[in-house]
């Protein structure tokens, strides 16, 4: 039964990370191609899950907490280059 | 040891005269004169024992791995060049006492003086040719400093300039020789190579290794062609020259001569070059020396003729020559010293050194007139001097060797020689002391202090004390050292004033009527000489200069002209081309191994990476769009990792792809944000060739090592089995960092702190120099947005921060086991600040971490260097590392490990490392900001 699970966990998240490609080659603006990129790091951290569960071992999980502890620091940088120019006022 | 104090002790003593100087110029020349004397009186202690045939040795091990080691040895020869070298010094530095003005830094010229001492004794005392090599050197570079030494004459700096670029030249061809030598032989050791000369001989690099050597001792000995440079070296104040040129820094090429006479010497070879090379010095130096006006051209350009002389005896190649040559150094030393020290004090007192304009002065300067004319008379090879004596023996040696199978061109060649060198001699003697008194001299000359004459008194006693008891005064010196020249079979000679009438008599007797002749017609061969064109070797040089500087400038500028571009395509080329001569050059085929099926999963990151690296391409120009593409490529790396099970790189690709993303951002801010087309279609498709090329490449190396096991073996299994025994860890990636290469680790952060330091070293000048008037007149390219620190970043960063710091630690202290580690917890925790500065502002933040990275990154290096000493302590090797285990209540049982200590020092580099980095740079936006940065703006919250 897991392993269904895991397999069609897979292929979900395999398309929305399609899908999250389609918006960052078009765009068509920065900011679709920054939240493509965001999105990206969030279906990574569902990637890394579940292939430790398929694989049965958890010592992929400190780099899913690694991926959602920091990986929203390069998106805050990107928007707030945008915004203000400087990222560190 | 006291052997290598000899050699040590000017180096040493080198300090003292520049302190001494502020108690006045005698307690300096005193100090100077002592440290010369100490060692002196070091090298005598070993006369009973050289004289008794011993070879002293003192052997340290430097560096055993190159065949490099401090060793030295004492000999004859090297009895005798050390004494000369350090007596000559002594009445060097009392005469330069008196020499020297009050205006010259006369501390400095002691403290030169002294190294080059040091070096020159140091080349007559290595036994091991690397060390020599090392002095060989030394002396280049101490003599650049004494013959620059008055730095406000143009012709002293380029004298200087000219003698280290010829002499140092000659030194790298030497070097070169030497390595050959050493490899034929076997050992770096004279003491070995000097008794191998057989295989030395026999060997097909014998003539490579030959020409090279004698590249270093021609440059040195300023044999023709490269007798230019001493000439020019004249421009140094006299006490150098009379040093540098009478018994040491010229003398240095005969003494290597004599020193591989037995490794090298006695072939065809050997004789063409060596006695051919020292003829034509002989006669062109004489004759060039016979029409100088300044005095000390004319004694250089003798000095250059006699050490033609010594050349071609050594040249001859027979026991009996090599004495002569041992026994004319000597002389030559004695004389040509007192010479030149004549030279400076008519300089001194005088006011001109010009020929022209001198004559006369026996009556005003009885007594430098007398040692002048004792040594000139020496010099000439009149009887009764020293001069005579070795003069006549290289005349004998002449007249009964053959020269391409004829008899008769050495002795009439020789004769020449002896012609010239009467000629120039007396002219020195007549044309200055002897003849009418003028009026007209620059000052009135008068005799000089005592102290100023008494070292060339000196000397000209040895002179004569020499030419009337040669046996009972030099004999036993001579012998010794020849002994050791040619290695005991010299023969033993009983030196006498009178031979008899022999051919050699007879060639004296011509020289001194013709030389005589010669000057009494002097007029009529200066008119002769000015008819012939004269190539003046200055300009040849300085042209050859010129070329080799222009044409290094034009390929560094070809290939260095600021644009980066240039570096990589030139780079990448490269590259390319070392690859393809290997694929092309070697035989190769398809892999051996399986290629593994295609998981669905894999397949949409291939596609992921594919597209990216393709719209990256497509969109390079636009530089933030190109920087969101890096970061997706850096996530399907880091997925990448995952994939192949290596989680530790993972971890550190995740943190490192953040901190790229905020430093390339801040800088980005201050550059332009699109990047121009290149207008010349050309260079795009040049770029796109290579590119398209070097990508090529790296997918068939990537193909090619996939699809084939490792050439021998893997190294895995090694570092799987040794992790936990010998590191203590069972996460294999960090035992590694810390622990099988930990001193690679420790370079690394080493590495990372310098280039921290760097970025603040230049932002520090940047930002107070033009750019800082630039920034503050800075205007933000496009509209910014109200809200500058918005607060729902502020509370959710301020959250987060204490969450992040103990993941920080977990990941640290796990490390040794798990995957993690002090470089990815450093990272992490830079992150966690970095968030706090972006979200609250850098003026809230820098508020509260009152912490200076520098210090930061200096006890990082600190902590991982102590630890690695602390192996030392257990009296083993640099970094070994140990662990134990320690219970605590609560805790329980844990391992502690002295590569924690080590990773701390990692974690606090790194940390200080990526925080001082960002800090500076994010100062730039802050200068502009607020126009110079002096009303910071303070945080709205």
């Amino acid at each position: 039964m897991i392993a269904a699970a895991v397999t069609f966990g897979f292929a979900a998240i395999g398309l929305a990370v399609l899908l999250n490609l389609y918006r960052l080659v078009l765009g068509p603006g920065m900011p679709d191609r920054i939240l493509a990129l965001d999105t990206m790091v969030i279906n990574a951290i569902a990637l890394i899950m579940l292939y430790g569960i398929a694989q049965e071992t958890t010592v992929y999980f400190e780099a899913a907490l690694l991926f959602a502890m920091v990986g929203f620091v390069s998106t805050v940088a990107f928007c707030k280059f945008i915004l203000r120019g400087d990222i560190i006022e | 040891m006291s052997l290598v104090l000899i050699a040590l002790l000017p180096f040493i003593g080198a300090i003292l005269p520049a302190l001494m100087i502020r108690a006045g110029r005698n307690a300096c020349a005193l100090t100077a004169g002592s440290v010369t004397l100490t060692s002196l009186i070091l090298l005598l202690s070993y006369a009973p024992a050289v004289f008794g045939g011993e070879v002293i040795q003192a052997r340290f091990e430097w560096l055993p791995g190159l065949g490099l080691n401090a060793n030295f040895f004492l000999d004859g020869l090297g009895f005798f060049f050390a004494l000369l070298i350090l007596g000559i010094g002594l009445l060097i530095i009392v005469y330069a006492r008196f020499y020297l003005s009050k205006q010259d830094p006369m501390g400095l010229f002691y403290v030169y003086l002294l190294l080059f001492q040091g070096a020159m004794v140091g080349i007559t005392l290595s036994d091991n040719i690397l060390l020599l090599l090392i002095f060989w050197e030394l002396t280049s570079l101490s003599s650049f400093l004494l013959i620059g030494y008055w730095k406000h004459l143009p012709e002293g700096r380029q004298g200087a300039r000219m003698a280290l670029m010829v002499t140092g030249s000659g030194g790298m061809a030497m070097i070169a020789g030497m390595l050959i030598l050493g490899n034929i032989a076997g050992s770096y050791d004279l003491t070995v190579i000097l008794q191998s000369g057989e295989a030395i001989k026999a060997s097909p690099l014998y003539l490579p290794a030959l020409l090279l050597i004698l590249g270093g001792a021609f440059t040195k000995s300023a044999q023709f062609p490269f007798h230019f440079w001493l000439p020019h070296a004249m421009a140094a104040p006299t006490p150098v020259s009379a040093y540098l040129h009478s018994a040491t820094m010229v003398k240095a090429g005969v003494f290597l001569m004599a020193r591989m006479w037995p490794a090298l010497a006695g072939t065809p070879e050997w004789f063409y070059i060596v006695a051919t090379a020292g003829l034509v010095t002989m006669i062109v130096g004489a004759w060039i020396s016979i029409f100088k006006d300044d005095l000390k051209g004319l004694l250089a350009f003798s000095t250059v003729s006699q050490l033609g002389l010594m050349t071609m005896l050594l040249g001859f190649g027979t026991p009996m020559a090599a004495l002569a040559a041992v026994f004319h150094i000597l002389n030559h030393a004695t004389f040509k010293a007192a010479l030149f020290m004549t030279a400076g004090i008519v300089d001194h007192e005088v006011g001109t050194r010009d020929a022209k304009r001198l004559g006369g002065l026996v009556t005003l300067m009885p007594i430098t007139a007398t040692i002048a004319m004792i040594a000139a008379a020496s010099s000439a090879g009149l009887p009764l001097f020293n001069g005579f004596l070795s003069k006549e023996m290289m005349l004998y040696e002449a007249s009964h060797t053959y020269y391409l199978g004829q008899e008769w061109i050495l002795p009439v060649l020789a004769t020449v020689g002896a012609v010239f060198s009467v000629a120039y001699s007396a002219r020195y003697a007549i044309h200055v002391f002897l003849g009418k008194e003028r009026h007209d001299y620059p000052s009135h000359p008068h005799d000089p202090p005592f102290g100023m004459w008494a070292p060339a008194g000196l000397l000209v006693v040895l002179v004569v004390a020499i030419g009337l008891l040669p046996q009972a005064i030099a004999g036993p010196l001579v012998q010794v050292a020849s002994n050791a020249v040619t290695n005991g079979t010299a023969p033993v000679v009983d030196i006498k004033i009178w031979h008899g009438v022999n051919a050699a008599l007879i060639m004296s007797m011509i020289a001194l009527a013709l030389g005589l002749l010669l000057l009494w017609r002097y007029g009529t061969f200066v008119a002769l000489r000015q008819r012939f064109p004269r190539p003046e070797a200055k300009d040849i040089f300085d042209r050859l200069v010129d070329r080799t500087a222009a044409a290094a400038t034009f390929v560094t500028d070809g290939l260095q002209n600021g644009s980066l571009q240039r570096y990589l395509a030139t780079m990448v080329a490269t590259m390319i081309l070392v690859g393809a001569a290997g694929f092309f050059g070697g035989s190769h085929g398809a892999g051996t191994r399986a290629t593994l099926p295609i998981s669905p999963l894999g397949l949409i990151g291939w596609l992921l990476l594919v597209a990216a690296c393709l719209t990256l391409v497509f969109f390079h120009h636009r530089r933030l769009l190109t920087l969101i593409l890096v970061g997706v490529i850096g996530l399907i790396v880091s997925l990448g990792f995952f994939y192949f099970a290596a989680p530790d790189l993972a971890l550190t690709q995740i943190s490192v792809e953040v901190v790229t993303v905020i430093l390339l951002l801040l800088a980005l801010n201050f550059l332009p944000k699109q990047t121009p087309v290149a207008e010349f279609a050309p260079r795009r498709w040049r770029d796109a060739v290579l590119a398209g090329l070097a990508g090529l490449g790296v997918a068939g190396l990537t193909l090619a090592i996939t699809t084939r096991d490792f050439f021998a073996g893997s190294i895995s299994e090694f570092h799987l089995a040794n992790s936990y025994p010998g590191g203590g860890g069972t996460n294999v990636v960090n035992v590694i960092l810390v622990d099988f290469r930990g001193f690679d680790t420790y370079g690394e952060i080493i590495v990372l702190g310098i280039a921290a330091l760097a970025i603040f070293a230049l932002l520090e000048s940047s930002l107070h120099g033009k750019a800082s008037k630039r920034l503050a007149n800075w205007v933000p390219e496009t509209a910014r947005a109200f809200d500058s620190h918005p607060l729902l970043l502020v509370v959710a960063s301020r959250a987060l921060l204490p969450f992040a710091l103990l993941v920080g630690i977990f990941i640290f202290l796990r490390g040794h086991n798990e995957p993690g580690g002090g470089f990815i917890a450093g990272l992490v925790v830079s992150i966690a600040l970095i968030i706090q500065y972006m979200a609250s502002g850098f003026q809230w933040a820098h508020a509260r971490v009152r912490v200076d990275y520098h210090a930061v990154i200096g006890l990082g290096v600190l902590v991982a260097g102590l630890t690695g000493v602390a192996a030392w302590i257990a009296e083993r090797p640099f970094l070994t590392s140990d662990f134990t285990y320690v219970s605590l209540p609560v805790v329980g049982t844990f391992e502690v490990a002295t590569a924690m200590a080590f990773d701390v020092g990692v974690f606090l580099t790194v940390v200080g490392a990526v925080m001082l980095a960002l800090a500076n740079l994010s100062r730039i936006g802050r200068l502009a900001e607020t126009g110079g940065g002096s009303h910071p703006i303070a945080s709205q919250h």
